[in-house]
């Protein structure tokens, strides 16, 4: 099939996705994995290749690779191991990366992921060759005029990343489309959160992801394909399989050749620049690392493990449309690990679709508006219950209801609504009485609006509601506000 | 890679990826040197059968790890005390990327 925007050429794209895993530790040593200390300060004679080191695989780190093999539909291998990637480049302390070569841990995944197409959710699949377990290169810092890479006159290099337990999941060129592959980057973040084994930070790197972009012909063989790096979002890569496609079409319809190579993504200029030659496979000398030594898992093994899995985005997201909660407000509260207080509200009696209002309106605004954590705000399940509920009585307006949940959070969830609105005296005046007086003083004092009201301008009425929403700073219920506003002009017309 | 069929242009790939720098004459003479080493090594197919599980570790250990459990390691200035030219706590290099046309 051809792409509509590709003039009679297929895209075909497959992605490398390399993963961060949270452990304490890193791959082979026991030093700290933190993000952002000092240069040089998590290293020792494993991590900075010093001879005669030894590396002892971290148990946690096969662990949390064969869990997200199994999340992502993979067998997990019986027997595999540890080869040596050679190659000379200074991030890389050893000169050879430890890496997985022809037996990886996982094979045979696949991952279903949905894309807006035409207004329609459609299902893609895209199937996961392989996923291996290898250790994280040092980070360089490219010094020089623009302290950028293009012109970079010296590189500095900080092996606190060195070593750091990473893996790479490798797709198949299943891929059509740039909005597939990016559904399929994002729904890979959603499952890593859920397992807890990465924070899948693309600005911090702790995600990042490879794009192989070729173009053929409907029907042909694959065409020669080259490999995008330098690819910090789900923007960016959207933009740049893009991009590449159309740049491979006008070199093949100016008569050119594609060459095999590897290239770099310039967000600001949006373009992909060549990068290097691709060194072929044979370049790298794999062979098995002699320090290391062979990783068995039974099947009762994997089945412990898998055991462990616990329910899927895909799963969720299910769960919540059958619960009427819409489907963007349901991706809102995964991505923002709201799921749990989702879930613990709707235990404590509240209805889905109106705790997701709150959870993807207000609460996700408060916590992507400040330096606000949501568990910084100690809001709880019980608390969105409450505050539904007292809504749902009548004892707040929507209004009154943000004012009450914004005291939750000032109190940092040791106040609930019910306390944080008593005290507050923010409760709904729910008495007509009360609301009565009030209305009766605004009726008195806002002759011309009356008059104008009782001449016809059933608009004016909104000003006198105003009135009274003012002088009760918002505790009054608008809709009852108007009744007896109407009810009391006539009364005094009469 | 078999011995018989060892080039010039083969040693001088792999001095290459081992970023030695060789010039002809040395070529022409490790050429010989590096076919005797691979045809030693060979031997060891006279003697592996199909039999024989290749083996990838002499001690036939299986399943080493070690727990999730930080250790101490060096300090940065013990880190960097072999680095030629510290810059801003870090290891000085080359430039690393060469960026094409």
């Amino acid at each position: 099939m051809t792409t509509p925007w590709l003039d009679g050429y297929e895209l075909v794209v497959g992605l490398e996705v390399h993963v961060e895993l949270t452990t304490q530790t890193k791959m082979w040593c026991g030093c700290a994995t933190t993000f952002g200390d000092e240069p040089n300060t998590n290293v020792c004679p494993v991590c900075s290749g010093q001879p005669g080191a030894l590396p002892v695989p971290n148990r946690q780190a096969v662990h949390d690779a064969t869990l997200l093999g199994l999340a992502l539909g993979g067998s997990i291998s019986p027997r595999c191991r540890f080869h040596r990637k050679n190659y000379f480049y200074p991030d890389l302390a050893k000169n050879y990366q430890i890496s997985q070569y022809d037996v990886p841990l996982v094979l045979d995944g696949r991952l279903e992921v949905e894309v807006e197409r035409d207004g329609e959710l459609v299902t893609e699949v895209v199937g996961i060759e392989r996923l291996h377990m290898e250790e994280d290169t040092g980070k360089s810092l490219h010094l020089g005029a623009t302290g950028r890479l293009h012109g970079a006159d010296r590189s500095a290099i900080d092996y606190n990343r060195s070593g750091v337990p990473l893996l790479e999941i490798v797709s198949h060129p299943d891929i059509r489309d740039p909005e597939t592959a990016q559904a399929y980057l994002r729904e890979l973040q959603a499952i890593v959160r859920t397992l807890g084994v990465s924070d899948a930070r693309m600005e911090e790197g702790s995600m990042r992801c490879d794009a192989n972009v070729s173009v053929r012909r409907p029907g042909a063989e694959l065409g020669t394909r080259c490999e995008i790096k330098n690819l910090n979002s789900v923007r960016s890569l959207g933009r740049a399989i893009r991009f590449e496609a159309l740049r491979q079409v006008q070199v093949l319809e100016d008569g050119g050749a594609i060459v095999m190579e590897t290239r770099h993504w310039d967000e600001e200029a949006g373009v992909t620049r060549t990068l290097r030659r691709k060194e072929t496979v044979t370049d790298y000398r794999y062979f098995p690392d002699p320090d290391l030594v062979e990783m068995t898992t039974t099947p009762e093994a994997v089945e412990r493990v898998r055991a462990e899995l616990p329910e899927l985005p895909a799963v969720t997201r299910a769960r919540l449309a059958a619960t009427g909660v819409p489907r963007a407000q349901a991706a809102t509260i995964l991505a923002g690990g709201m799921l749990t207080l989702l879930d613990d509200a709707v235990a404590a009696g509240a209805a889905a679709p109106a705790v997701a209002n709150w959870l993807a309106g207000e609460v996700t605004g408060h916590v992507s508006a400040g330096d606000a954590t949501l568990e910084g705000t100690g809001l709880t399940g019980a608390h969105l219950a409450e505050l539904v509920a007292m809504v749902d009585e009548g004892a707040l307006s929507s209004t009154m209801a943000k004012q009450v949940l914004a005291g939750v959070f000032e109190s940092a969830g040791t106040k609930g609504p019910r306390a944080v609105a008593a005290e507050g005296g923010l409760e709904q005046i729910g008495d007509d009485a009360a609301l009565g007086a009030v209305i009766d003083e605004v009726v008195a004092a806002n002759a011309d609006t009356v008059a104008a009201v009782r001449g016809g301008n059933e608009k004016a009425i909104g000003a006198l509601v105003g009135q009274v929403m003012r002088a009760t700073q918002g505790r009054a219920d608008p809709k009852r506000t108007n009744e007896l506003l109407q009810r009391a002009i006539a009364a005094a017309d009469g | 890679m078999s011995s018989g069929a060892l080039s010039e242009d083969e040693v001088r790939h792999v001095a290459t990826l081992a970023r030695l720098a060789l010039d002809d004459a040395e070529i022409t003479a490790l050429t010989p040197q590096l076919a005797a080493i691979l045809s030693y090594a060979e031997q060891v197919g006279e003697v592996a059968a199909d039999d024989v599980e290749p083996m990838t570790h002499p001690l036939g250990l299986i399943d080493v790890y070690r727990d999730d459990v930080r250790t101490p390691g060096l300090s940065a200035d013990d880190v960097l005390a072999a680095a030629p030219d510290p810059q801003v706590g870090r290891f000085g290099v080359p430039r690393i990327v060469e960026e094409g046309a």
